[in-house]
């Protein structure tokens, strides 16, 4: 994933807001590249500045201070007139769709070649593959109350990209869908960044978005990047705070009664084997299983179980042990589990 | 009571009434209606804002919709003489009709806008859309429906305007309804020209709600 120069370099960003209460700084300092062709996920709990993270990269929020450089050229720089058209490759999609109500299906994926001053033959016969695309083509002539929420999306996601973008932003696109409309959308996302090769920039608060689509993470935690890695890295060996909050499962605070507890992570190295039920053969002592979120694909074992050692300190220890030599990332935790 | 001559008089008065109302209308919102859309654009939430000119328009429009409207119609008789060449008449009406409306359909427009998405706008944004596209590509269009209602209400509140010139020798209905029914009891023919009125009203009323929900594609 490393091409030599970054799509999206941000260095130095800050962003502050003036309010009556005095300045509000929501972003400090931030410095990512984002690789061409990669599907980059910024994760944070709301409120941790990573909307107006994603608002900077396109300028639609001046920074503060720092620089934005997009495919080699600092934003800044930029008249008015070229702004525009450098927007015009990068493509954004909402929460909230933010689809024209008032206009067809078509029309709307239409709306950004007609801004772009492209005729209007072209634009439509561009729209109907893109929805064709987006396994909308029988949609063209629906207007979007007619559509449901995923639909809806579908239709953004054409939109967006319409006009040929190298960078797709999404701001928590799939937040106000349901679960398995989630899937289909990431899997959609997923195949356009296959074949169209566009970078896709992901803002989301859902560790499963990350989880399915993401090659590389950014934590935003109290506005500074708290990590940047792999989400293979992250998920198995979370250094920051930030971090842990957000992998482990739903962040839940159990009471322990002060016994020890460690998180396995299943990152598809160890075969799907009950690595669990042998262990408690082998040690003839019982665990706790407090959560097990894992699932196997293709044989491999992914996710992660968080378990109570019993009490005795020989045997816990023997036990983590004896789960890092079956190849598996194994850390006590406490408070968060 | 009716004989030909009344009721000549009251169907000249009808055509009257609606030729001042259509064509107030007509004018004050091509007054109005960039006047709201400058003041939508340039608030300071606004896609391109200028806050002096924001309110500097709010200001005089705030003003001239404080005056009462029997006043300001008195008030502007220079003006309507400099521009029409008398004060009579339903063509004189037009002048004070359209300094009173214009600002009222400014606020409305500014409403009506006001209610688009900002997510949409932003949107569009994200695009590359300039201020101008935005206007005419996302605000005006998604705020149709809106626009429909408002310019019933507007047409109305002229016609309800166009009836009080009446107490200057404005002609249409209210005229007549002033003359017969105020200054000689002849209250036949007031009533007439009430229920003439509300006809009118009605139908212009019902008119604007079906277009707006015709052309509304949110439902």
């Amino acid at each position: 994933m490393s091409q030599a120069e970054p799509i999206i370099k941000i260095k130095d960003l800050s962003k502050s807001f003036d309010t009556p209460d005095g300045e509000i700084k929501v972003l400090d300092r931030i410095n990512l590249d984002i690789y061409k062709g990669e599907i980059f996920g910024i994760i944070g709990v709301s409120g941790a500045g990573k909307s107006t993270l994603v608002r900077c990269i396109n300028f639609l929020e001046r920074p503060t201070s720092g620089t934005i450089i997009f495919d080699g050229r600092d934003l800044a720089t930029l008249s008015q007139k070229e702004l525009y058209r450098t927007r015009q490759s990068m493509g954004m999609i909402f929460q909230q769709f933010n689809l024209l109500m008032q206009r067809t299906a078509l029309d709307n994926v239409c709306f950004p070649l007609e801004i772009a001053g492209t005729d209007k033959k072209t634009a439509r016969n561009k729209a109907k593959e893109l929805l064709e695309l987006v396994g909308l083509p029988d949609k063209a002539n629906a207007y979007p109350s007619q559509l449901s929420g995923g639909q809806r999306q579908r239709v953004a996601i054409a939109r967006a990209l319409a006009t040929d973008p190298k960078v797709l932003l999404c701001d928590e696109a799939t937040s106000a869908l349901d679960p398995s409309t989630t899937r289909e959308v990431l899997a959609l996302l997923k195949d356009i960044n296959k074949r169209l090769k566009v970078t896709i920039v992901v803002i989301t608060h859902e560790m499963k978005v990350v989880e399915e689509i993401c090659n590389r993470v950014a934590i935003i935690d109290n506005h500074l990047i708290a990590e940047i890695g792999t989400v293979e890295e992250i998920f198995a060996r979370p250094k920051s705070q930030a971090a842990r909050r957000l992998f482990y499962p739903e962040g839940k605070q159990l009471s322990l009664h002060g016994d020890r507890c460690c998180r396995i992570v299943f990152d598809g190295n160890s075969a799907s084997e009950p690595v669990i039920a042998d262990m408690v053969l082998r040690f003839r002592t019982t665990v706790n299983i407090l959560f097990a979120d894992t699932k196997n694909i293709d044989g491999k074992a992914f996710g992660q179980i968080v378990i109570q050692l019993p009490q005795e300190e020989g045997v816990a220890d023997r036990m983590i042990e004896y789960l890092k030599a079956k190849g598996l990332a194994v850390e006590e935790v406490e408070g968060f589990v | 009571m009716f004989d030909s001559v009344i009721v000549n008089m009251l169907a000249k008065g009808f055509m009257e009434t609606l030729y001042m109302t259509f064509v107030s209308s007509a004018v004050a919102y091509l007054l109005g209606l960039p006047l709201g859309i400058v003041l939508v654009v340039t608030d300071k939430d606004g896609i391109r804002p200028i806050p002096w000119l924001n309110w500097f328009l709010g200001v005089i429009i705030n003003l001239l919709r404080s005056v009462p409207f029997l006043i300001l119609l008195i008030t502007v008789i220079p003006i309507t003489r400099f521009i029409t060449g008398t004060t009579l008449g339903s063509t004189a009406t037009i002048v004070p009709l359209v300094i009173a409306a214009a600002p009222f359909i400014a606020r409305l427009v500014e409403s009506s806008l006001k209610e688009v998405d900002r997510g949409v706008i932003e949107a569009a944004q994200s695009m590359g859309a300039s201020p101008l596209q935005i206007v005419f590509k996302v605000l005006l269009p998604e705020a149709r429906p809106s626009l429909i209602v408002g310019s019933a209400i507007a047409v109305t509140t002229i016609l309800s305007y166009s009836a009080m010139t009446g107490f200057v020798g404005g002609g249409g209905l209210g005229d007549i309804a002033i003359r017969y029914g105020y200054y000689r009891y002849q209250t036949g023919i007031m009533l007439v020209t009430v229920v003439l009125l509300v006809i009118i009203v009605q139908v212009l009323q019902e008119l604007g709600m079906k277009l707006a929900k015709i052309s509304d594609k949110r439902n």
